[in-house]
């Protein structure tokens, strides 16, 4: 068994990416996922890795980097927040089209306006349409285990898609909570030999990357890519399997928790899960039958997986760190699409909280939990979308 | 390795590297840059290209001209890109993990994508030292969206973003000396070059790719589409823009300047412009005016470059 | 169980065929056609070197030889720098067709 330390999510990414030891990484800081790669910068100058490091001059750059090295056929992994990924927009959609197996811890944070550096999901729900595998993290140690798990799945050669790993900024990028390690020789044969699908580095045989797609095939690319992934989730699972029997922690599309014989749910991700499995102990202490599923694939989203998991409930809340102004909660509209499978439909509510980094209470869970049991016992419901924990 | 000699009927022998077939215009200067710059060598290349008229000529579908490898995923990316490509050989040689075949990596773009829109993907690339060279082939304008004005586009000119209308007659801006630009980031090496003079373009690719670090190569590209021109003026055009000292060919290695060509006798500016249609509101007499402007423009800056050429044979002398 | 037409495209659209673009003709774009005229050629090269569409065959020894008209645009440069020998040029353009 590896190291147990005391560390921040930023810390323990880093760790894994030494651990990992990617052939290039390109980095552009940004608040609050500098801190990851500062640490690996001096992994870097230190030795303790053989990465070539490139520190270009914006996220743009980083991605394009990125996409450059990876079609060199190597390792390739970066990281950003916020603004960096929104900068990134353009080419997170052309590493995914290219098949690119970049890895990149995302430090989700609010996007501006008006700036601000804390918490949320709009920057990772922004890039939900890329192309790009998500998996969220409830805390440092998920955000390391992801991290490792991420190479292996991106990488797999049935699919060659980037992927993101995504913490919720400061609240785990910057808390400090105990983490398991892996020894440095698990880590390194858990993850394997990068292997090369078409580098371009191979001068022997000249490849073109980045052709023009014309009307007449440009839809059948995109079928492609959406069969590939249809095929992530087993690969998701068949890692997470692998990743159970190094480490012992059990990993899957999504977490559920006390949902068997719930008659309501909560569906949250990332560390605000961590609050609402508290309250829900409380519930249930008074006999409510409460339950909570925590998505950690969000792309691609595991419609009917969730869907069985969530069929026999009453009344849902789905809750957004997150919202798309002038519709639902993003997640929201995946549960809810996934809900749409189901032959008996419970009542699904959306609650967009803790935008900005606003922190989310023990107090916004009850209310949420008081709301779902009222709707279990009429069938009615009120409101659809809500904020909640706002100042009134 | 030996440099290569550059005597027509030898590098007739030898492979272009870039393949016909490709979809550019008819008399498109590009490709005439292109093959001069990749015959100039026999080190294997490795390429990135920005979007834009070379771009998404030569790589259609099934169908790619290069016969090096080649990489475009962006229209603003063409130096962060190569450096990525430039990173991964370097790391992967280090550890072992690949046989160093000294190879060299280029990066192309059209001006739209260096002057403007790749700017600072450009910049960051040359700060950062990667070994490579970045090659502009300057056409004056985003000729691949349909001729519109970009910060290469010379003053005066009548583009379809700024038409020689009625009371804005055309480019009211003279152009950004990017080749000047880039030597200010203390570069080893930038030039400027015409495909029409290909024995001097291609020695300084040779010279180039002989240094370690990032190199900047300015050509200019003519493109009868854009500059209302004839099919066949690609060369006859370029060579007036170096005669007329619109265009000079000089280089700029460790700070010290020389001019490569100097014409034997500097050609009046109207040379140039007269076949070209979009200058062609120039020659009316209302805009008389503008000629002197442009004239005295390029007067100043071949001025200019005679005295900083001068300053670097006085250096020599001492 | 055959393969669907998408399932056979090229893993992330990479071309894998060095220069397969010889395998599209753009001959057919062509409205004037240039006329090699052996005698007044002093093989100079420079058509060779100046063509943008890579349409002038060469022999294993260097020479000139015929054009490539699969591939040639018929832009006329090859025309225009031909120096010619004492005064005739090597190259002329005539109306394609005729
Ligand atoms: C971010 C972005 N903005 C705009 C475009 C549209 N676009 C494609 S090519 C091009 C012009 C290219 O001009 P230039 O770089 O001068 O090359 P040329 O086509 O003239 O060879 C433009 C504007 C794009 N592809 N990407």
């Amino acid at each position: 068994m590896g190291d147990i330390v005391a560390v921040t999510g930023n810390e323990a990414c880093a760790q894994a990416f030494k651990q990992i030891n990617p052939d290039v990484c390109a980095a552009y800081p940004i608040t609050p996922a500098t801190d990851l790669m500062q640490r690996f910068s001096s992994f870097v100058n230190d030795g303790k890795v053989d990465t070539e490091l490139v520190l270009v001059e914006s996220e743009h750059s980083a991605m394009s980097a990125c996409i450059g090295a990876a079609a060199a056929g190597g390792r390739v992994a970066t990281a950003t927040s916020s603004q960096g990924l929104a900068l990134m927009w353009e080419m997170l959609y052309i590493a995914a089209g290219t098949r690119l197996p970049i890895i990149m811890p995302l430090v989700n944070r609010a996007l501006s306006a008006p700036l601000n550096i804390h918490g949320d999901h709009s920057d990772g729900m922004g890039a939900r349409d890329t192309g790009w595998i998500q998996l969220y993290s409830e805390n440092a140690q998920e955000a390391y285990d992801n991290t490792i798990q991420a190479f292996r799945i991106a990488e797999h050669l049935d699919i060659r898609v980037p992927a993101m790993v995504c913490m919720d900024g400061f609240i785990v990028s910057h808390s400090i909570e105990r983490v398991e390690y892996i020894d440095d020789a698990d880590v390194k044969k858990f993850v394997g030999e990068f292997q090369a699908v078409n580098p371009l580095l191979d001068m022997d045989k000249p490849k073109s990357y980045g052709p023009l797609i014309l009307t007449d095939m440009y839809h059948e690319y995109k079928r492609a890519q959406h069969e590939v992934m249809t095929k992530v989730p087993n690969i998701v699972r068949e890692v997470a399997a692998d990743f159970e029997k190094m480490t012992g922690r059990k990993y899957d599309l999504f977490e559920t928790y006390r949902l068997d014989d719930a008659e309501i749910a909560v569906v949250v991700m990332s560390s605000a899960a961590g609050t609402t499995k508290d309250i829900i102990d409380q519930y249930r202490e008074k006999g409510i039958k409460v339950g909570l599923l925590k998505p950690r694939m969000f792309r691609p989203f595991p419609f009917l997986e969730i869907a069985e998991a969530l069929q026999h409930l009453k009344a849902i809340a789905v809750l957004d760190r997150a919202d798309s102004f002038g519709g639902y909660g993003p997640l929201f509209s995946e549960i809810t699409g996934a809900v749409m499978s189901m032959n008996s439909k419970p009542a699904v509510i959306n609650k967009i909280f803790g935008l900005g980094g606003r922190d989310y209470l023990p107090d916004q869970a009850e209310q949420v939990l008081d709301e779902l049991v009222t709707i279990a016992k009429t069938g009615k419901v009120e409101t659809i979308k809500e904020y909640i924990g706002v100042r009134e | 390795m030996t440099t290569k000699p550059l005597r027509l009927r030898e590098l007739a022998k030898g492979d272009e590297r870039i393949s016909h077939g490709h979809r550019m215009c008819s008399g498109c200067g590009a490709p005439i840059v292109v093959k001069q710059v990749l015959m100039a060598t026999d080190y294997p290349i490795v390429a990135s290209n920005a979007t834009g008229c070379l771009e998404v000529s030569t790589c259609i579908q099934e169908y790619t001209a290069w016969k090096i490898p080649w990489i475009h995923s962006a229209f603003e990316n063409a130096a962060a890109t190569i450096s990525g490509v430039e990173a991964m050989y370097r790391s992967l040689v280090k550890q072992g993990k690949l046989e160093d075949r000294n190879v060299k990596f280029v990066a192309f773009g059209g001006d739209g994508g260096t002057y403007d829109i790749g700017f600072q993907s450009l910049s960051g690339a040359m700060e950062r030292g990667h070994d490579m060279m970045y090659i502009c082939y300057d056409n004056g304008a985003y000729m691949n969206t349909g001729i519109q004005r970009s910060s290469a586009t010379p003053f005066g000119a009548n583009t379809t973003t700024c038409p020689a209308g009625d009371v804005i007659p055309g480019k009211l801006q003279q152009r950004k000396d990017m080749t000047k630009i880039m030597a200010a980031h203390g570069i080893p090496y930038v030039a400027q070059a015409s495909p029409s003079s290909w024995m001097d373009l291609m020695k300084k690719v040779q010279k180039a790719f002989e240094i370690k670090g990032p190199k900047f190569l300015n050509v200019i590209s003519p493109c009868n589409r854009g500059w209302r021109s004839r099919t066949d003026d690609a060369i006859a055009l370029s060579k007036l823009a170096v005669e007329t000292c619109y265009w000079p060919l000089y280089e700029i290695e460790n700070g010290v300047t020389r001019v490569t060509i100097k014409p034997k006798e500097k050609k009046p500016l109207v040379d140039f412009l007269k076949p070209q249609g979009r200058f062609k509101h120039m020659f009316s007499p209302e805009n008389a005016g503008m000629l002197t402007q442009a004239q005295e423009y390029v007067d100043a800056q071949w001025n200019q470059l005679l005295k900083e050429a001068a300053a670097g044979e006085a250096d020599k002398a001492e | 169980m055959s393969k669907k037409y998408w399932e056979k495209l090229p893993q992330g659209s990479v071309v894998l065929e060095a220069g397969s673009s010889a395998k599209f003709k753009t001959g057919g774009w062509r409205s004037m056609r240039p006329k090699w005229i052996e005698e007044n050629c002093i093989q100079c090269m420079f058509c060779w070197m100046y063509c943008p569409d890579m349409s002038v065959k060469v022999t294993a020894e260097g020479k000139r030889a015929e054009f490539d008209f699969e591939y040639c645009k018929g832009c006329g440069i090859c025309a225009l720098e031909c120096p010619g020998k004492k005064g005739n040029k090597a190259i002329v353009m005539e109306q394609e067709g005729k």
